[in-house]
């Protein structure tokens, strides 16, 4: 395992701002695996100290393929994860929105462009990500429909679900979509939580992340072998959303199976207790994403459902 | 009787969860006797919560009005707070939801909080004859009172530009990131819709507001609504900039507390000194900051501390200047 800096900027009075990689094996750029983004990604840089890990392991045993690389970057936004920020310290704009990166630009276009230029030549991406809303979700990939995206490539994870979705126009800028365009096979990474680290859902995520670089002639390693994965697209979610704000209670986890009729949340009153709404399913299906905060705001999608396959 | 009517008037609303309303309203002022031929316009602001240099035009176009009401020969409508929490709570994008709101546009009637509340906004300015979308910046940096005009719409919006009474004009490139602002949004249903960014974020300019007023008070002669005399209006740079090479970006090369030294507005030439990053811990000057063309300085950086790549200012290229 070889540790490089691979983007720093010096600041006036804080520590340099370092973006730092661990890498393993030589020869080509195979895969590269991105964790945190924003400052509240702990799961995203948990998932990766152990893929870290893993990998070390494996390189001591010589099971690194001969003539591959791979690099796995943990973090790449120290500074916003030391102050609890989610975006950037300064100015609050979100680096997973300044991709392709311009070296002569802001501060984070330049971040983004720094990272870019040292990533943009792997053949796989993988980045651990975060949805804008706070939540829990059912482990999955989920990859944009650029036109280069690779369903089939996505399956080998052995993830439970393959997801799809049409790019926004925010889209474009972020990681996942300009290394698709640069001819990366890209994929997103969802593990279970956002903020809090769930370990079993970290420990999921390595190995469908070791199942991948197995069947991609990265690595020597015989594991798990996951899911047969269920390709959906997030038109197919459907979204149980708050018709009153109000305190959240859920009765279920992301992830679960749940049947129609099923009280799924609740959402009460903060000064009475009285419940204003009853979340229940209408349908036979699992539950894809589940709000995870105290706050229920109005019209906000509370809990996704994925239905159950004919 | 009262030559007008004048009411304010909820726009969209929704339910917080611990006993409030988010509630976005309109000032609406109209003659007493409306009828569906009337033209309106429609000024909006506060979509940044940290953007307060609408808030004065907002009140002095209304006060203007109500001064002599008998004038006013269409519908205004005045948006002062598109983004109510964040003005009251000092935050640039949407509390709770730390999201920019102008990136989520034209909303989505059966979407989350924010996607409803924009597409009833937008709902709501639809069929105007004319629409501004006041900014101010950002609490980083100075803006001469400017349009900025996405080269999609530049046939419509230049001559509406033109008479707003602004110092420049600036047409940029199409960018697909900014299909989710309000103003493409609103553009896009054939309202014209111009953004001004002026001053400075958190604070107020009187005199820009007054300016921006004036141009309010020219369109809204020419459009019909307004009969008194407005005089004459600036007549503006325009900055035909679809490349993207019209202007020179002052970028910090390096982190520090930048220093400037250049007035705000004025032409500057090549190699003059425009500011200076210091370090004040050393006691050193790190880096002299030098125009690397002769142009017109309409951007400065106001908040002084800098990291590397912050923008510390922009100059107009004096070849472009031309009014």
């Amino acid at each position: 395992m070889r540790e490089e800096v691979l983007y720093r900027i010096k600041a006036i009075y804080r520590d340099d701002f370092r973006v730092r990689g661990f890498l393993f094996g030589e020869g080509e750029e195979s895969i590269c695996i991105i964790g945190s983004m924003r400052g509240n990604e702990y799961q995203q840089i948990y998932t990766c100290s152990r893929l870290i890990g893993l990998l070390k392991k494996l390189e001591e045993k010589g099971r690194i393929k001969e003539g591959k690389q791979i690099l796995v970057i943990p973090c790449a936004n120290p500074y916003s994860m030391n102050t609890k920020k989610r975006f950037w310290t300064i100015d609050n704009t979100d680096i997973n929105r300044m991709f392709p990166g311009y070296n002569e630009g802001e501060t984070t276009q330049r971040i983004a462009d720094g990272i870019f230029q040292q990533i943009m030549g792997y053949r796989y991406g993988v980045q651990m990500t975060s949805f804008y809303m706070s939540g829990n979700f059912v482990p999955q990939i989920r990859m944009m429909k650029t036109g280069r995206e690779n369903v089939e490539l996505a399956k080998s994870f052995g993830m439970p679900y393959v997801v799809l979705h049409n790019p926004r126009p925010f889209d474009t800028a972020t990681l996942n979509y300009n290394w698709q365009i640069w001819e990366t096979d890209a994929f997103s990474l969802y593990t279970t939580s956002t903020s809090s680290i769930d370990k079993a859902s970290a420990s999921q995520a390595c190995a469908a992340i070791l199942n991948f670089m197995s069947k991609q002639d990265v690595i020597n390693y015989r594991g798990y072998e996951g899911y047969i994965s269920r390709v959906v697209e997030t038109s197919d979610f459907l979204s149980l959303r708050a018709e009153h704000s109000g305190f959240f209670e859920s009765r279920v986890r992301a992830g679960a199976h749940v049947a129609a009729g099923e009280e799924l949340a609740v959402i009460t009153d903060p000064y009475t207790a009285e419940v204003r709404q009853q979340i229940t399913s209408p349908i036979d299906g699992i539950i894809a994403f589940l709000h995870d905060e105290t706050l229920a705001f109005q019209n906000t999608a509370m809990i996704k459902l994925i239905a159950d396959e004919d | 009787m009262e030559s007008i009517k004048d009411n304010v008037v909820k726009v969209a609303e929704a339910e917080m969860p611990i006993d409030e309303q988010l509630i976005i309203r309109k000032h609406r002022i109209e003659p007493a006797v409306s009828g569906d031929d009337l033209s309106r316009i429609c000024v909006v602001t506060g979509i940044h919560g940290d953007e307060l240099e609408g808030q004065f035009v907002c009140y002095e176009i209304a006060r203007r009005i109500l001064r002599e009401p008998e004038l006013l020969c269409g519908i205004v409508d005045i948006y002062p707070a598109m983004n109510p929490i964040g003005i009251d709570s000092i935050r640039r994008g949407i509390p709770a939801f730390d999201l920019d709101m102008n990136r989520i546009f034209p909303g989505n009637r059966d979407g989350d909080m924010n996607e409803y509340m924009a597409s009833e906004i937008l709902k709501d300015c639809a069929g105007a004859d004319l629409c501004l979308d006041i900014h101010a910046s950002n609490i980083f940096l100075t803006e001469i009172p400017q349009i900025r005009i996405n080269e999609l719409h530049k046939d419509v919006l230049i001559p509406f530009a033109k008479d707003s009474n602004m110092d420049l004009v600036w047409v940029h490139g199409n960018s697909t990131v900014l299909e989710s602002t309000f103003a493409y949004s609103l553009n896009s249903l054939n309202v014209p819709t111009l953004v001004i960014e002026m001053g400075v974020g958190m604070r107020i300019t009187r005199e820009y507001g007054n300016q921006m007023t004036d141009g309010i008070f020219y369109l809204m002669k020419k459009l019909g609504i307004w009969k008194g005399d407005v005089g004459s209006v600036r007549n503006p740079v325009i900055a035909y900039d679809q490349k993207g090479t019209d202007v020179y970006y002052l970028n910090a090369p390096i982190s520090g507390v930048y220093i400037k030294e250049c007035e705000h507005g004025s032409m500057v030439e090549k190699g003059q000194r425009i500011g200076c990053i210091i370090d004040p811990l050393a006691g050193r000057e790190l880096c002299p900051i030098e125009a690397p063309g002769d142009g017109w300085l309409f951007t400065t950086r106001e908040y002084p501390v800098v990291e590397a790549g912050s923008l510390m200012g922009r100059i107009l290229k004096k070849e472009v200047c031309v009014r």
